[in-house]
């Protein structure tokens, strides 16, 4: 197995990106994403979509952490949260272009995500999970008594924010295509690290951080950057997000169930691969949509999280990935 | 100045309930290893079980909490030799996701049930004044009863030969098995513990605040706070990083909006857990 | 020639719907069944309800010399603004609603604003006093209950005629209702000649106010003026009891109004609340119930009686049917037109909206009250103190 697992990524490594299957199939995947909901207008789809796309995003930068790295990080949706602050906040105060935004947003989260980086990362484990709840919690109280953005009522947009993009109708289309853009670089970014030597050593972290050290791997250098990096996607999916929404407040930005789908998501599709983040993420944003309306089971979304969770950590810790790899060897050569 | 002791003793007497809480977390992580994020439900159960005991059955508040403490105990027991004792073996990681997700399901199933709404146990008790301040009796209450706990917590620790074996099973558990203490029994007993303190601490809660479902999880956080504060698998560090904590809230409350807090709160958990990673209050453990 | 005729049967059973005996108008909404906003939530859809109720019983909605069947499609946002997005675009986009009420709360209000002003539908708002929605640029809002900068000027009035220089505090709810009220509240207090001895605000799911309260009593202030929703406003009034904050004046926000509170018991006596509307009211209308009326019908339908939570829910119904009942029509844009125009009186008060374009949807004519919680025959009920011209009892003032 371990043996057949290196040997594909020396064979995939040999080979430039654009001559391995898998770069196209996700290719296939965006251009679907893309191009599907425009046959006929179809906006349904196009919001359920979007859905997903987001829930994608975090899932497959959620993965660089904790399904490579194996560092558990509770609270990720800090990320997305202050990129959608700093973006709206940047277009509603300052009158900004939304790409600009965006790009602002993006690279101080990053920087941001260092910062707090350096800090914990030293912490192992469980100290480290905390610690992450703990920057979450205490980025949005500290955001909910931040006048300037709009404490804890949060800040609105004024509809005249789409005039630029076109009219509202058309601006939605928009986002949509730049969250589909975003959720297309999330899933190279995890398949780049993951073929890459700076994936490698993620991975030899996530098995045996004191090993890998002994065997040369900078440690410190390469959490950081895999932390840092984690968060610069999420953080544009955050901006385009709730600009869309044209409001946000504390409660939803650093909303800690979201960081836990998105947790359940990487487990269920398979932690360290990069398919499993998506195609868990579509199965889950399905169920939780129709989660959403039923009437006598919209209040289990919590449960069947949970359930789901506790089924695959205990029966199935390698995901939907590692139980369609177990039965089809031969997937592992075209998907990742 | 009169309103900053006011606000001191006030915080203080809630700290203690802090205290509390976070003594069974961290009886279970010094004795066992491990991160049990179930607290919150257990505490949350706390809270309800006070909810349906004082209204279902009309029992007197204070009456229920024997009850309660035996009915954590016996649950806590009874969850290790169902679930927690087969994940003792597993890597760090696998048993922090698999309680998380047990902690989910709890949760997700009471708010399915009794929704997200506030609940209320009317407890009224005169309160004491002094100046022109008053503390709430069910403050006072809380923590006494809580100082009182924690001396029996104590007593058996130091005085009786289980307590003895869960400390030395607490230290080093290979050396205690092979004195031929009865260690799963140890560690069943320590989980069953740390439960009834947490379902004890959010009855007392419940006295004196109203509750949502989704209150276990807020003061599961408190608890990691004071357990950062006062050092893993020691109680005494527990009780007394809990009372700091509650010291720190009253009396930055009276010099900043209240809202604040809870920033430094965070904030100070996540400075003493990259700075003193052994909690502040760590006596020497090795 | 058989393969055509049941083509041509199956078409024509396709077609069948559109030639239904009557045809059905869709209003979606969502409302909070869970969370905090619950119980007044619930409180507002039952006044919509009633509304649709009696309008299908009398044979349904007259548009021109058609008649349509009203009917809601509701879900619940759980008082999350997260979902209200979700659940509005979904009400538009899949279940095809023609015209939309709000949800509960200012804050939900002016989420769901954003998607009906994306869709380009009509939405009544019948539960969210912010006035900061209307400055955004709209043209489909259309606001029927007092705006937020108004609801404190009653109590400040009050507390006027009987304290002229009293020590007053505010302590209130972040969120975009309370903030709103207790900005305007704060120029009208300083114009009043008060002194604001504490002005703090809390987030909306605090439940320990001890505090807050010693922070009310070392400021010694006479009156507290504040609150935010039914939760916290009813935790905030039962620990201002419990630790003996000796207020000579209480107004909170909405809480009070709730039939709940009185179930606080000793807590709740003298506490006053600015009002939409009160059982009291002797508005004349020029359509639709008296206030007598709609009382009887909601307490024969729910027995219990209305707060003015459901009275707003009620009021946004028959606005919007007097509306197209004026227009002719269901077209959003004519509609719009015709609520534009409208100036009218119901037995919840007046109605008028700003039409301009800064502030296109507020409420303009509407009026508020003061009530206040006495004992009447060892009951507590709901007086209403304030203006003079409309009460039915004396203020109660000292408290203490």
């Amino acid at each position: 197995m371990k043996s057949e697992k290196t040997g594909a990524i020396d064979r995939d490594r040999a080979r430039p990106m654009l001559y391995r299957p898998f770069f196209w199939i996700i290719a296939l995947a965006v251009a679907a994403f893309a191009v599907v909901p425009l046959i006929g207008n179809n906006v349904q789809l196009r919001e359920s979509l979007l859905l997903a796309a987001v829930y994608i995003t975090l899932a497959s930068n959620l993965n660089i952490m904790l399904g490579y790295a194996g560092y558990i990080n509770f609270g990720s949706i800090v990320f997305f949260g202050l990129g959608g602050y700093i973006t709206v906040y940047l277009v509603s105060a300052h009158a900004w272009p939304l790409a600009a935004a965006e790009l602002a947003a993006g690279v101080a989260v990053s920087v941001l995500a260092l910062v707090f980086g350096l800090g914990i990362l030293r912490l192992r484990g469980a100290f480290f999970a905390l610690a992450t709840i703990g920057i979450n919690q205490g980025v949005q109280a500290f955001v909910s008594n931040f006048e300037p953005w709009g404490g804890s009522a949060g800040l609105y947009l004024s509809t005249q924010i789409f005039e630029p993009l076109g009219g509202a109708m058309r601006a939605l289309w928009v986002i949509y295509f730049l969250l589909v853009a975003v959720m297309g670089l999330s899933l190279y970014l995890s398949y780049a690290i993951k073929t890459s030597k700076f994936g490698l050593g993620l991975i030899a972290i996530g098995q045996n951080e004191d090993a890998a050290v002994v065997l040369g791997v900078p440690a410190p250098l390469y959490k950081a950057l895999a932390y840092s990096l984690s968060a610069f996607l999420p953080a544009l999916a955050g901006g385009l997000y709730f600009f869309k929404s044209a409001f946000i407040q504390p409660s939803d930005a650093f909303d800690l169930s979201l960081s836990t789908e998105a947790m359940v998501i990487v487990m269920l599709g398979g932690r360290g691969t990069v398919t499993g983040a998506a195609v868990g993420a579509y199965l889950y944003e399905e169920l939780r949509g129709w989660l959403l309306t039923s009437e006598t089971f919209s209040n289990f979304q919590l449960v069947v999280s949970g359930v789901l969770l506790l089924i695959i950590v205990l029966f199935v810790p390698g995901g939907l990935m590692g139980w369609i790899y177990g039965r089809w060897p031969r997937m592992k050569q075209v998907l990742e | 100045m009169l309103g900053i002791i006011a606000s001191i003793v006030d915080g203080v007497l809630i700290g203690s309930v802090y205290g509390l809480a976070a003594m069974g977390l961290t009886l279970i992580w010094g004795v066992m290893n491990v991160v049990n994020l179930t607290h919150g439900a257990a505490i949350v159960a706390g809270m309800f079980a006070l909810y349906l005991l004082t209204s279902a059955l009309d029992l007197s508040p204070y009456a229920v909490l024997p009850l309660i403490l035996l009915g954590g105990f016996l649950v806590g027991v009874g969850l290790y030799w169902i679930a927690v004792h087969r994940m003792i073996g597993q890597p760090p990681l696998m048993f922090l996701l698999s309680t998380f997700s047990v902690n989910l399901v709890v949760i997700g199933l009471a708010t399915a049930v009794w929704g997200t709404g506030l609940f209320n146990v009317p407890v009224s008790l005169p309160g004491v004044t002094w100046q022109r301040y008053t503390f709430p009796g069910t403050h006072l209450v809380a923590a006494a009863l809580t100082a009182i706990i924690a001396a029996l917590l104590y007593l058996f620790l130091y005085h009786t030969r289980l307590g003895k074996a869960v400390r030395a099973v607490a230290d080093n558990r290979e050396a205690a098995e092979l004195s031929g203490i009865p260690t799963t029994r140890v560690l069943s007993l320590a989980f069953g513990l740390g439960v009834a303190l947490a379902a004890a601490a959010g009855m007392l809660i419940a006295t004196m605040f109203p509750f949502t479902v989704l209150a276990g999880d807020a003061y599961q956080l408190k608890s990691f706070v004071v357990t950062a504060l006062g050092g893993l698998g020691n109680p005494a560090g527990a009780l007394v990083g809990g009372v700091a904590l509650g010291l720190v809230e009253g009396f930055a409350a009276q010099f900043m909006p209240v809202s604040w807090t809870l920033v430094i709160e965070f904030v100070l958990f996540v400075l003493v857990l990259i700075i003193f990673p052994r909690g502040v209050f760590a006596f020497t453990r090795s | 020639m058989s393969a055509l005729r049941l083509l041509a049967a199956a078409a024509m059973f396709f077609a069948a719907p559109a030639f239904a005996e009557e045809d059905t108008l869709t209003i979606g909404m969502t409302l909070s069944q869970t969370g905090p906003l619950n119980v007044d939530s619930v409180a507002q859809q039952r006044g919509a309800e009633l509304w649709r109720d009696q309008v299908n019983e009398a044979g349904g909605l007259k548009v021109g010399d058609k008649r349509y069947k009203l009917r809601y499609v509701t879900y619940d946002d759980q008082s999350q603004g997260g979902r209200v997005q979700q659940l509005y675009t979904r009400l538009i986009v899949q279940d095809k609603a023609q015209f939309l009420f709000s949800p509960y709360s200012s804050g939900l209000c002016a989420t769901a604003a954003v998607i009906t002003e994306q869709y380009g539908r009509l939405m009544l708002i019948t539960g969210g006093a912010e006035p900061k929605t209307y400055t955004l640029g709209n043209k489909y809002l259309v606001q029927v209950i007092t705006s937020a900068d108004h609801y404190l000027t009653g109590a400040i009035g009050a507390l006027q005629s009987k304290s002229p220089h009293a020590k007053v505090a505010f302590v209130y709810s972040d969120d975009p209702f309370s903030k709103a009220v207790t900005v305007a509240a704060r120029e009208q207090a300083k114009e009043s000649g008060f002194s604001i001895v504490l002005d703090e605000s809390y987030a909306p799911a605090t439940t320990d106010f001890s505090p807050i309260i010693n922070k009310i009593v070392t400021a010694s202030a006479d009156a507290l003026l504040g609150g935010g929703h039914y939760t916290d406003g009813a935790t905030l009034a039962r620990q201002i009891y419990d630790q003996k904050a000796n207020l000579k004046y209480a107004a909170l926000l909405v809480a009070p109004d709730s039939p709940e509170f009185a179930s606080l018991g000793e807590a709740a006596f003298g506490i006053t609340v600015p009002s939409q509307w009160e059982i009291q009211a002797t508005y004349k209308p020029e359509f639709g119930p008296t206030g007598a009326e709609f009382v009887k019908a909601f307490q024969d339908k729910f027995k219990i009686a209305p707060d003015y939570h459901a009275a707003s829910g009620y009021q946004g119904g028959i606005i919007l049917q007097h509306a197209i009942e004026q227009a002719g029509s269901i077209d959003a844009d004519k509609v719009v037109a015709a609520l534009n125009a409208m100036d009218v009186t119901t037995f919840f008060g007046h109605y008028k909206i700003a039409t301009e374009e800064g502030h296109h949807g507020l409420q303009t004519a509407h009026e508020m009250v003061l009530a206040q919680w006495q004992k009447k025959n060892g009951q507590l009920e709901r007086e209403v103190v304030w203006p003079k011209s409309a009460q039915t009892a004396d203020i109660l003032y000292p408290l203490h």
